[in-house]
């Protein structure tokens, strides 16, 4: 008998979609309300995982051709790079400032520079867990 | 303020992150990381002297003031800490370019080796002691992955067996600090202090006092010494040489700091039972240096008599002896290093680390020989060289505080570390030659200029100690009155 995920995949293609939004809406909820940069990147991670196991490893590669060992890295570096930008301003490090902006369609937003620092996080652990999985996914032997 | 404080942590983290993205390149990541090092030693070198003209620098991170933020804390112990950290690492990286080989390179072999020295300069700067927690995740977790890199059958096997220690430790480690937080209400280690003098160390906060002991101990090898014999002879000659000259110091840092800082109310229990802890590491490693044929055993038996001498100092508690445990802590963090390193080429060389396999060495290596040699007489205390003033002034502290006793077994211990070095460069150098040049598994090409950069600095600590002492007097009076140090993070 032939397998065939079809009502699987289908439901993925909405489902991950839905997931995905909620994890930006966690990433920048975390200011004032819980979530952060922590949640936000294993949820979606999590969105990236489920679609792992709709499609497959191959099929994913030519999708998201993204190097997530790269991706960890360059978390890592934004983090620390927004605590560097310190030594510009002369202020302590991971001195941390924010404002109020006019910006368009949004009206009146705070934008807050931990905001950096929490965008460091998210691709840090969005990256490490789907190194972790992709790598235990992919071991054959 | 001084961001000049936090830059020996992130100069060696920033070195890592960069050196992910270029890990196929082999020739430029050693580059990288052999630059970024230098640059770390004139900064640490800069940050000592700082600290000796201007007193000790503080830094608050993100501006928020003490006890409510986290503060970064530069005293005169810390920084030549850190100082002796990035000479030894240095050597370790210029050792590692010849004999780690071309895979481990490959696999991030240099960003865990910088992550791995961002965990200990940071566990020695920090100022506050959950962040000393992470910090020790920061190092334990680099150390994890370099213990297993190349993953021979003994590699995983130890590993498997430091893996489990150390996350126990570690979860004693939060526990301790979770007792001590519910008690105090604090976790800066200066308001903490001045905490723990106001209600005094009187019961429960002895119990924390000993939890903390034993955390320490385990990561220092003081006493709870099981696992790292084992541990430190699985991974190859540079790992090895770094961890023996850096992660049990950590320990020793940690176990100073609080109970010179914190806990310093009660000598009577603490400080009592670390003198007889110390006294206890120094007879059974010394025991387990002699009594083992195979090199890499007997080098990790002697980190741990040395774990030993310096708790002594400290336990000591008189000004002698703990100028004694500063000047022995970094002579211990230079020389184990260098005998690791040392050790390493010789089984490189015979292609055993078994002694009774090999014999002869100095026909051929004769530069190789003589420097085992100069570095086993520095490890034992020998007048020209920079283990005998640390020595000198540990037995002076031990017969100022009357442990007559324990001061007898640290002079007896020095006999037998000088016997069992002996005993490994009469078995491997002296005697018959049993390889010719040709049968040899290794050479050494390379790997001496590292070695003797150490010898030299083994050389200039002993004759140069004059130029030294009036920094480690400095150091020693912070750690001797607790007052230098929360007036410099509190400014009361």
């Amino acid at each position: 008998m032939k397998t065939n995920d079809v009502i699987l995949q289908t439901v993925t293609r909405t489902v991950s979609f839905i997931i995905l939004l909620f994890s930006i809406y966690l990433f920048f909820a975390g200011h004032h309300n819980p979530g952060g940069g922590f949640i936000g990147g294993l949820m979606t991670g999590a969105a990236l995982v489920l679609l792992y196991i709709a499609y497959d490893i191959k099929t994913m590669a030519k999708v998201l051709p993204i190097d997530f060992k790269n991706m960890t890295a360059l978390g890592l570096l934004i983090g620390v790079s927004t605590g560097l930008g310190s030594f510009l301003f002369n202020v302590p490090f991971l001195s941390h400032s924010f404002g109020y902006f006019y910006l368009p369609f949004l009206g009146k937003t705070e934008l807050a520079t931990a905001v950096l620092f929490d965008l460091g996080v998210y691709l840090t652990v969005v990256g490490v867990t789907m190194t972790i999985i992709l790598t235990i996914g992919e071991d054959n032997e | 303020m001084n961001n000049l404080v936090v830059l020996p942590i992130v100069l060696p983290i920033m070195t890592g992150i960069i050196l992910i993205f270029f890990r196929n390149q082999i020739g430029l990541q050693r580059w990288i990381s052999f630059i970024s090092l230098l640059f770390f030693i004139g900064l640490a070198a800069n940050m000592v002297q700082l600290v000796y003209v201007d007193g000790i620098q503080t830094l608050y991170l993100g501006g928020w003031l003490p006890p409510f933020g986290i503060v970064l804390v530069a005293d005169m112990f810390a920084s030549l800490l850190v100082l002796t950290t990035a000479i030894v690492a240095l050597s370790c990286l210029w050792f590692s370019f010849r004999s780690i080989g071309i895979e481990r390179e490959k696999h991030y072999y240099y960003p865990f080796f910088h992550f791995l020295i961002a965990g200990v300069s940071g566990s020695f700067l920090t100022g506050d002691i959950f962040n000393l927690f992470v910090f020790f995740e920061v190092m334990l977790i680099s150390s994890y992955v370099l213990i297993v890199l190349g993953a021979t059958k003994i590699q995983l096997r130890e590993t498997l067996k430091y893996l489990l220690v150390n996350i126990v430790s570690s979860a004693l480690f939060v526990a301790s600090v979770a007792f001590l937080y519910a008690i105090t209400g604090t976790l800066n280690m200066a308001d903490l202090s001045v905490r723990v003098a106001e209600v005094g160390q009187t019961g429960l906060l002895n119990v924390v006092a000993l939890l903390f002991l034993i955390v320490f101990g385990l990561k220092a090898g003081l006493f709870l010494y099981f696992w790292l014999p084992g541990s430190y002879s699985a991974p190859p000659t540079p790992v090895a040489a770094l961890f023996a000259g850096l992660l049990t110091k950590v320990g020793i840092y940690a176990i100073f700091r609080t109970f010179t800082l914190i806990f310093y109310h009660q000598p009577g229990i603490t400080h009592e039972i670390m003198a007889w802890m110390a006294a206890a590491t120094m007879i059974l490693g010394v025991i387990g240096a002699i009594a083992f044929s195979d090199i890499r055993q007997v080098l990790a038996f002697n980190v741990v008599a040395g774990v030993g001498f310096i708790i002594f100092g400290l336990a000591a508690f008189t000004s002698a002896s703990f100028q004694g445990a500063i000047f022995y802590l970094i002579h211990d963090m230079l020389v184990k290093a260098l005998l690791f390193l040392l050790g390493g080429a010789v089984i490189g060389i015979a292609g055993t680390s078994n002694l009774k396999q090999m014999g002869g060495l100095i026909k051929y290596h004769p530069s190789l020989g003589w420097m085992f040699f100069i570095a086993g007489l520095a490890l034992a205390g020998v007048p020209p060289l920079s283990g005998f003033i640390g020595k000198l002034l540990l037995v002076q502290g031990g017969l100022t505080a009357e442990f007559y006793w324990i001061t007898g077994i640290s002079l007896a211990t020095s006999l037998l570390i000088l016997y069992s070095i002996i005993k490994v460069f009469m078995h491997a150098f002296w005697g018959e030659t049993k390889l010719s040049p040709k049968e040899e598994k290794g050479s050494e090409k390379g790997l001496l200029a590292p070695c003797a950069v150490l010898v030299f600095l083994s050389f200039a600590l002993g004759l140069g100690a004059d130029y030294l002492y009036p920094y480690i007097e400095v150091a020693a009076e912070t750690l001797m009155d607790p007052s230098i140090y929360i007036q410099a993070v509190l400014k009361e």
